[in-house]
């Protein structure tokens, strides 16, 4: 028999017993909805919290900083290939092309002496990378990011702010702010003679220092933003005004780590005490600290915590799966009641098809087609039904937050792959039941079908 | 076998054809060491009591069952050899059947009917149609197409059952009781377009009754068969319409 005219016997018979087959076929759509429900829900709520994780920045970001040179604390061992590097320009440039990297920024802080309208305070200043634009703090921030990476415009915190203008604190966005700072300037390398130079060590003819002078620059405040970003984590995110990191840098605003680089033996150049590494990817975060750790660098993240949120949400999956499975295999019995009713109510219809030389193969594939439409149809019922139950959760959680003062959240998503999953599903769980049933009308005996009255 | 007629091979040869049931601890042989020949063309009526196994051979010869032993050939083919996708093929391309209840399939339409054994032989819609219709004005259906079964009268019906098992043009018609519950006029008139088959369409025919007179107008040839066995061959002659 030919697909079509298969496709077409088959949904006229169904079409015979328009209640049954439709009861049928709604049981299946409640099973695919409920299936549909449950794991949209864990899928929403794992995207919920994987937005919360990355949003929070802590899971997508490594802190390097250079290994201790005292051997005080490690005895003998020496770590990696045994001389500590130091974290300088070229281990930062280092870091920058490993692989998932998306950028490397030296935490900038420093106290500073910030002007507006004529007032002094002294607040302590933070650098912010551009990266830093996706971290929650900056979702319900008053006015704008910074527009470029090396803008000269500052982000207050609220409660300075609330400082500068009392009254109306919003009002001072688009307003100028001084801030005054130590510029640090190297000192030209031919310096002459030292005492040191007479050393004739190593390092000897890189000699490396800088002056400090004073100044001040003017910045466009740009936004106001409540909470610290990074949640306070890093020592830079605890500040009253930020500004970009690379502004920072151009203006070579002197760190305390400064100091003790000067101070320290090998430096040539500018090193830091310590770089923020941000990934494309929290899980690629491994990959990148093994990396750098290589190199001779220690490293810090907050890994584990996301590892083990993964490992909950595939048990939760897996859980809301099999009760949403439930539904579908009570659905899955009640296919098999239907055509099992159907073969013995169409006893007398299959032998005479047999009669008038259909195949014991086309009445299996006859039997097959009508489970398979029933599973389509009811897989598409299912999925538009499940919908609706997403959206009033969506809904109801959105009524439950809002009396709970709290933003509106997506805990209900229902992706394509897991429509089109749940649609094939529905079908391969039907063809499955029709199995036994068409088999059995498949061997039915012609002579004793006609035979019964 | 004793004397060479001018047939060519016959069109169904069955050879200590035997079918055999196993009720419990006892045999049932509903076909017992049955041989038979029925050249091609030829108008065969089938006559026993209820029970007599003539509608076990019918369904042998229909393809619907298998022997237990001996030979059944149709149109150069031994059945008993063919898998069930052949016989399948055999069902739908060689023989076409009538029935005393017709078993058209309720839900369809006379047309649908019609076109269903067409279904399985994968003939395009187009020509299914074409076909259906003219094989329903042949048997005088064609206002009746769109009918369900349940519309129309019993003689109708079997009508658009014969109107069915020619629309693949079979070689042998087999008819099991088609005036069984038909009253006798309309018995006659389907027994009519029956012979008309016969005579135009060279098919062969065999026709399984309990009704002698019938048999006896309306077949060349009349087979008798009692407990599974073949009584006595008995050709009747153009005659026997003059004695009713």
């Amino acid at each position: 028999m030919k697909a079509y005219d298969l496709f077409d016997l088959a949904s006229r018979n169904l079409r015979e017993s328009v209640l049954r087959n439709g009861l049928t076929t709604a049981g299946i759509a409640v099973g695919v909805a409920s299936l549909l429900a449950m794991l949209s829900l864990g899928v929403g709520l794992q995207q919920l919290a994987g937005k919360r994780l990355s949003g929070s920045g802590l899971f997508d970001t490594i802190a390097v900083s250079p290994q201790r040179t005292s051997g005080r604390d490690r005895g003998g061992e020496t770590p990696h290939d045994g001389e500590p590097r130091i974290l300088d320009e070229a281990a930062r440039q280092h870091i920058v092309r490993l692989p998932n990297v998306v950028d490397v920024q030296p935490e900038i802080r420093f106290l500073s002496e910030v002007r507006f309208r004529d007032r002094s305070h002294v607040v302590s200043v933070g650098g912010l990378a551009p990266s830093a634009r996706d971290n929650e703090a900056f979702e319900k921030m008053q006015g704008t990011f910074f527009s470029s990476a090396a803008a000269r415009e500052a982000i207050l915190k609220n409660e300075l702010a609330k400082q500068l203008n009392e009254g109306n604190p919003p009002a001072v966005i688009g307003q100028e702010l001084v801030i005054r700072y130590a510029e640090r300037r190297p000192l030209p390398p031919s310096t002459p003679a030292d005492s040191e130079s007479e050393d004739g060590s190593a390092a000897g003819d890189e000699d490396y220092g800088f002056t400090v002078v004073r100044r001040e620059e003017k910045l466009r405040i740009t936004g106001i933003i409540d909470n610290e970003p990074y949640g306070g984590m890093r020592s830079s995110s605890r500040a009253g005004v930020f500004i970009p990191t690379q502004l920072a840098e151009e203006l070579n605003i002197m760190q305390a780590s400064d100091v003790s680089g000067a101070s320290r033996t090998g430096a040539s150049g500018k090193t830091y005490a310590s770089l923020m590494v941000r990934v494309s990817d929290p899980t690629k975060a491994q990959a990148v600290e093994d990396a750098i750790g290589k190199m001779g660098f220690r490293t810090f993240s907050i890994l584990d915590a996301s590892q083990g949120l993964r490992r909950f949400f595939t048990i939760l999956d897996l859980f809301l799966g099999i009760f949403g499975s439930l539904a579908l295999a009570v659905a899955s019995l009640g296919i098999i009641n239907t055509l099992v009713m159907a073969v013995l109510e169409r006893r007398r219809e299959i032998g005479i098809m047999k009669a008038i030389g259909a195949s014991d193969k086309d009445v299996q594939k006859l039997f097959f087609a009508e489970a398979g439409a029933m599973g389509l149809a009811g897989g598409v019922a299912g999925v538009l039904l499940g919908h609706a139950i997403g959206a009033a959760i969506n809904f109801g959680t959105g009524i439950y937050l809002q009396r709970h003062q709290l933003p509106p959240e997506t805990v209900w998503a229902a992706p394509l792959w897991l429509i089109a999953a749940a649609i094939s599903f529905a079908i391969v769980v039907s063809l499955v039941s029709g199995l036994y049933p068409a088999r059995r009308a498949a061997r039915l005996d012609p002579v004793q079908a006609l035979r019964y009255e | 076998m004793e004397n060479a007629q001018p047939f060519p091979a016959p069109l169904v040869r069955t050879i200590n054809l035997s079918r055999q049931y196993n009720m419990g601890a006892s045999v049932i042989r509903a076909v017992d060491n049955v041989s038979v020949e029925i050249a091609r063309g030829e108008f065969v009526a089938l006559l026993g009591a209820s029970g007599s196994g003539k509608s076990t051979l019918l369904h042998l010869l229909a393809g619907l069952d298998r022997p237990t032993s001996g030979s059944i050939e149709v149109a150069g083919r031994e059945l008993g050899q063919l898998s069930a996708q052949e016989l399948a093929r055999y069902r739908r391309h060689t023989v076409g059947m009538v029935f005393q209840s017709f078993n058209l399939v309720p839900s369809m339409t006379l047309e649908e009917n019609v076109e269903l054994p067409m279904l399985f032989a994968e003939v395009d819609r187009q020509e299914r149609r074409t076909r259906a219709r003219q094989a329903l004005e042949r048997v005088g259906l064609a206002a009746r197409m769109r009918h369900r079964p349940s519309e129309i009268s019993g003689g109708e019906q079997q009508r658009a059952s014969l109107a069915r098992a020619l629309v693949n043009e079979p070689v042998l018609l087999l008819a099991d009781e088609p005036t069984g519950n038909l009253d006798s006029r309309t018995g006659e008139e389907i027994m009519s377009l029956i012979r008309e088959f016969n005579q135009t369409l060279q098919m062969t025919v065999l026709l399984v009754t309990h009704e002698a007179p019938l048999a006896d107008r309306f077949a060349r040839r009349v087979l008798q068969m009692g407990d599974g066995k073949l009584i006595a061959p008995q050709v009747t002659s153009v005659a026997s319409e003059a004695a009713q």
